[in-house]
């Protein structure tokens, strides 16, 4: 029985992530087309439930319902195999990240390397994939996916490193237990590398701008030109769940994980009360909204939504309240973590999808050169002003006030180089040489 | 017991999926079998307690390295390769030069068979922390080895851009 305990709650908790997660991917589209819609200054989906709440459920019956068809001369085994390598390795890099300090599958000592080694192997999934599909559009979404992720990958990696030199562990835990500690966000202390990794995270992703992959104008669909059916939607629960894991990887290595803004000053220890003020902020939304509805099926619908709010926010509230000392005030920690790490995942995504929606897509020949002239360049100095930093700091025992920013100011100088370098190139004076001429598209 | 379990897996699975590799038509599907191979090495390193290394051999072989193999694969024209022979044909002299490289191993087994020694497993949590310890011996005690090795990584990178590329 005592061998058997300390598996207990990771395989809870790995089933409810597993069982959650399609659930939690069909809303995050919801909540995209709804942002993109509030962008376009139209209402998005109304049509399923209140303020089409029920959107994601019946996206997902169509989905499941529709005809599964494999291209004839496609490489079957191949072809089947593909999309769940997709979803595996996505899955498989959650297991180590920490959703508040109570709610982690494992804790591993190569915590961070596990995810991106992990999630590097999805790549086949989408590679694999395009070829069996035995289609142009396949191949060349499967080959420009292949190509964007190797080179962003290069930077991502970097920058983690540059955040890995300040927390001194990769255990996912010891990192945000490193930031508790200092009490700066590594946001702060590393801004060029968030930045790097915002970036690179997005082009990981294969989302606009930088989804050349799946080029709609293009290539019709990229690699999943020829799915259809549950196959597709391994590859789109895929990608979401990619999302998540690179939002939770800079979460937790750059936005303090599931520490509270400012977690160290007790003067500030009323924001606690936020997480449930907002749970009863959003559930008033939904009662106000309740006899706006059409249908009284749609009232009901609402006022639950309305409910299910309040009950979040009584378990948010609840622990503030209980007397010190007690079971339910020793559990905050947990609670409060799960909400402010889930909060932070959610306002990352928001910023992909705010991009989404503002800037049309890059060129490849654009994209391959802001990777490899301008990020990889930039995330390698990046590593060395942090290292810099850090050894002025022990060595010399400079504050870290002033060695710290000193290395990033040495990144914002290459950064300044690279993109006056990176001017020249696109728009060069006359009789400067030019092998290829730019295409001003 | 379980960790005999686990090690046969792998090494079986290392060693059929290797075979598949030689075996196999089709370039893509060789490639698959080896990431499979490469893979179940990293399994093995799990097994032994050696984490850093097992993500090593993930990240490195199986998801660096051997994507790019793949992408190489997918350039070249697979249909060409499938009208081809396979194999060389005096695959009868291999077969005697392999039974005699068999027999001689077998035959060094046997000879030395009281004096080989092999090491322990280590205990797990004997190797904790892993990546710092790894960390120490290639920075510390190995400093100037690997120092090297890496120097002739960058050279022989270097040199195939050189070779590529008719105007650096």
């Amino acid at each position: 029985m005592n061998a058997i305990m300390p598996y207990v709650f990771p395989v809870l908790f790995a089933l409810v992530i597993v069982a959650l997660l399609p659930l939690v991917a069909g809303y995050i589209v919801l909540m995209e087309r709804k942002v993109m819609a509030d962008m376009q200054v139209r209402l998005g989906p109304m049509r399923v439930g209140p303020h089409g709440l029920l959107q994601p459920i019946a996206d997902a019956v169509k989905l499941l319902l529709k005809e599964d068809i494999i291209p004839e001369n496609a490489d079957r085994l191949v072809f089947w195999g593909a999309p769940l390598i997709s979803v595996t390795t996505a899955m498989l890099a959650l297991a180590a990240l920490p959703i508040g300090p109570f709610f982690q599958i494992a804790d591993l000592n190569i915590g961070l390397l596990f995810i991106l080694g992990i999630s590097s192997l999805g790549i086949f999934g989408t590679v694999l994939g395009g070829w069996a599909s035995n289609s142009h559009y396949s191949l060349l979404g499967a080959l420009r996916s292949a190509a964007q992720l190797v080179s962003y990958e290069t930077s991502a990696g970097m920058a983690i490193v540059g955040a890995l030199l300040l927390a001194g562990t990769l255990s996912t835990r010891g990192i945000v237990q490193a930031q508790s500690d200092t009490g700066w966000w590594f946001i702060f202390v590393a801004p060029v590398g968030f930045f790097i990794y915002l970036v690179a995270s997005i082009a990981e992703t294969n989302r606009a701008p930088f989804d050349m992959p799946e080029a709609e104008s293009e290539l019709v669909a990229g690699y999943m030109t020829e799915y259809s059916g549950f196959r597709w939607a391994l590859y789109f629960l895929a990608e979401y769940t990619n999302m998540i894991v690179v939002a939770s990887i800079a979460t937790t290595l750059f936005l303090g994980g599931w520490l509270r803004p400012f977690a160290n000053t007790r003067a500030l220890n009323f924001l606690d009360y936020l997480p449930p003020l907002l749970m009863v902020w959003v559930a008033g939304y939904c009662f106000r909204r309740t006899p706006k509805q059409p249908v009284a099926v749609q009232k009901m619908f609402m006022a639950a939504v309305g409910v299910l709010c309040i009950v979040l926010a009584g378990v948010l509230a609840m622990p503030l309240v209980a007397p010190a000392g007690s079971l339910l005030a020793s559990s905050k920690a947990g609670i409060h973590g799960a909400f402010w790490f889930l909060f932070k995942v959610g306002a990352y995504i928001y910023v992909f999808m705010w991009l989404r929606f503002t800037f049309p897509r890059y060129r490849f020949d654009q994209l391959m050169r802001l990777g490899w002239q301008f990020l990889v360049p930039l995330s390698i100095v990046n590593v060395m002003g942090i290292g810099l930093g850090l050894a002025l700091h022990r060595q010399l025992n400079w504050p870290n006030g002033l060695s710290l920013p000193l290395g990033n100011a040495l990144t914002a100088v290459a950064a300044a180089y690279l993109l006056s370098a990176a001017e020249k190139h696109e728009h060069p004076r006359v009789g400067e040489e030019e092998e290829e001429t730019p295409v001003h598209a | 017991m379980l960790d005999q379990v686990v090690f046969y897996f792998f090494a079986v699975l290392a060693v059929a999926s290797a075979i598949l590799v030689v075996t196999r038509r089709n370039a893509v599907q060789s490639a698959i079998f080896l990431v499979t191979a490469l893979l179940a090495t990293a399994g093995i390193f799990l097994n032994l307690n050696a984490e850093f290394l097992f993500i090593v051999q993930v990240i490195l072989y199986a998801g660096g390295i051997m994507v790019l193999f793949v992408f190489v694969i997918m350039l070249v024209n697979i249909d060409v390769a499938l009208h081809q022979v396979q194999f060389n044909r005096q695959w009868f002299v291999a077969l005697i030069i392999t039974a005699v490289l068999a027999a001689q191993v077998v035959a060094a087994i046997a000879v030395s068979r009281g004096s080989l020694y092999t090491m322990p497993a280590a205990p797990a949590g004997t190797l904790e922390p892993n990546t710092e310890r790894v960390a120490f011996v290639l920075f510390h005690t190995y400093m100037l080895p690997f120092e090297i090795a890496s120097i002739l990584l960058l050279v022989a990178m270097v040199g195939a851009v050189v070779m590529a590329k008719k105007r650096v």
